[in-house]
């Protein structure tokens, strides 16, 4: 059995890497004046645990790639933990590991028995066993990402396991796609619109696919990205800042 | 209007329910490697797989389920993590076990304030084995040592059947009549585990191919089930 996955109950509970983080975190963004997260009631407490990003979307779609980016943004200032749901497995995991954008020890990956949807929605224990195991193993965490497997428009993570979620298209899967909606498009609290430097070649009209996101979405916010351009994600990563700072209810 | 049925059996209907969410849809009890090595290839093969895993560790978790929902004290129920344990030679299969005692522990947990009023839910430690907490699952909602067994021994063939349903894409209404079909025999099972709940006479019967299927997965790198 390979240690990375999460059924593998062995008893490494205590390795962890780093330093004791200090309670309050200052850190600064690209965009954004430095400041802290104050301990106390927001998430940076420990006492709510991680905050839980589910990240979906269609396969190709740039999600692994999102992840990766901010691994590389905010793991060094953040304490972060990553939680994979591929077709087999190890897929998502593995690219995350080589491209050493976290340590091994805090990428998880499980499996989701053909039914990718399924085990973010309808049946979240392996997600939630691979987060408690996470927080178990390296607590106190202040974020884990749970990038769901490529799955189709009506995917979204049940609220029993994430606090927010991003719903990832891209250009290249066609204008249609945010005016055809579903629940990832029109739920997700953000939806990230991915690879914009491909609208010319693929003919994808980006005010169109802006302006039906924005349509279906009412209020709730959209992004438009191109890691080619941007590789630090830094509108994704402003908002999940964002979302840490935010007093759960 | 009365309905005359024994006490807890919605209880029991919800606990057999593959829809329960308990993790068990990413387990397919031997049955992703039984395909990949040609051993399931359609439904006539997998009811015979089926069958042999009923007879086998359908019986046995069916007995340890049975005594589980008996249990009154920890101690009992550390004697019986043990006798698990013994009962299951593959370590992946405990590992497996354990998984999805973990996930149905966590439902438990949310519907019931206690196993029973002798026992709390932390009793069974974090990881306890299925069948165990199946039991003790039964035993908070009513359901007898009997029904705890008849779950068990349905769900050791049920799961690993939708499971094959998705890797083979099998008719979906033949292996629900598959599934139907076992019920005499998974009652006859259920019956014979919980005929003696002293704990060194519960069945101690082992499939030395479902074993090695187990092992066989878990080593692999591509999957798409736990188990």
């Amino acid at each position: 059995m390979r240690p990375d996955l999460y059924l593998s109950d062995s008893a490494d509970g205590g390795a962890r890497l780093g330093v004791p983080r200090p309670a309050a975190l200052p850190h600064e963004l690209p965009g954004e004046d430095p400041h802290e997260h104050r301990a106390g009631p927001g998430r940076l407490s420990g006492e709510h645990g991680p905050l839980r990003v589910g990240i979906g979307g269609p396969v190709g779609s740039g999600k692994t790639a999102l992840v990766a980016a901010l691994c590389r943004v905010l793991g060094e200032k953040l304490q972060l933990g990553v939680v994979t749901n591929d077709i087999y497995t190890t897929e998502d995991a593995d690219f995350l590991r080589r491209n050493a954008v976290l340590p091994d020890e805090r990428i998880v990956a499980v499996q989701t028995g053909c039914c990718p949807h399924t085990a973010i929605r309808d049946d979240i224990t392996a997600n939630l066993d691979a987060i408690d195991d996470l927080v178990e193993r390296l607590a106190p965490l202040d974020l884990v990402l749970v990038e769901s497997g490529g799955d189709n428009l009506t995917a979204s993570f049940s609220r029993g396991l994430i606090d927010v979620q991003i719903f990832v298209v891209d250009v290249a899967g066609g204008d249609k796609v945010p005016r055809k909606g579903g629940p990832g498009v029109t739920t997700a609290d953000l939806l990230v619109i991915n690879k914009t430097d491909l609208a010319p070649m693929v003919g994808a009209d980006l005010d169109v696919m802006s302006g039906d996101a924005h349509k279906v979405r009412g209020d709730k916010p959209v992004v438009l990205q191109s890691l080619r351009e941007d590789p630090a994600a830094t509108d994704v990563a402003n908002w999940v800042l964002a979302q840490m700072a935010r007093v759960p209810a | 209007m009365t309905l005359v049925l024994a006490p807890g059996t919605a209880a029991l209907l919800a606990l057999a329910d593959q829809r329960l969410p308990s993790g068990g849809h990413v387990h397919s009890g031997g049955v992703e490697q039984a395909i990949t090595d040609g051993l399931i290839t359609g439904v006539q093969s997998l009811e015979r797989f089926l069958e042999r895993r009923l007879r086998t560790t359908g019986l046995v978790t069916a007995g340890l389920a049975a005594a589980a929902a008996t249990i009154t004290t920890p101690g009992q129920l550390q004697r019986l993590d043990r006798e698990a344990d013994a009962r299951t030679p593959s370590p992946a299969q405990r590992l497996a076990s354990r998984a999805q005692g973990r996930g149905l522990l966590r439902t438990a947990k949310a519907t019931w304030a206690a196993p029973s009023t002798t026992l709390s839910w932390t009793d069974l430690g974090p990881r306890p084995h299925h069948p165990i907490t199946l039991g003790c699952a039964c035993a908070a909602g009513g359901v007898t040592p009997q029904g705890a067994a008849l779950a068990a021994a349905y769900l050791s063939v049920s799961a690993p059947s939708t499971a094959a349903q998705r890797l083979l894409a099998l008719d979906p209404v033949t292996v629900a009549a598959v599934t139907v079909r076992l019920g005499p025999a998974i009652e006859q099972v259920a019956a014979v585990a919980a005929h003696n709940l002293e704990f060194e006479h519960l069945p101690d019967d082992s499939d030395p191919l479902l074993d090695l299927l187990a092992e066989r997965h878990a080593a692999r790198e591509e999957r798409l089930f736990a188990s």
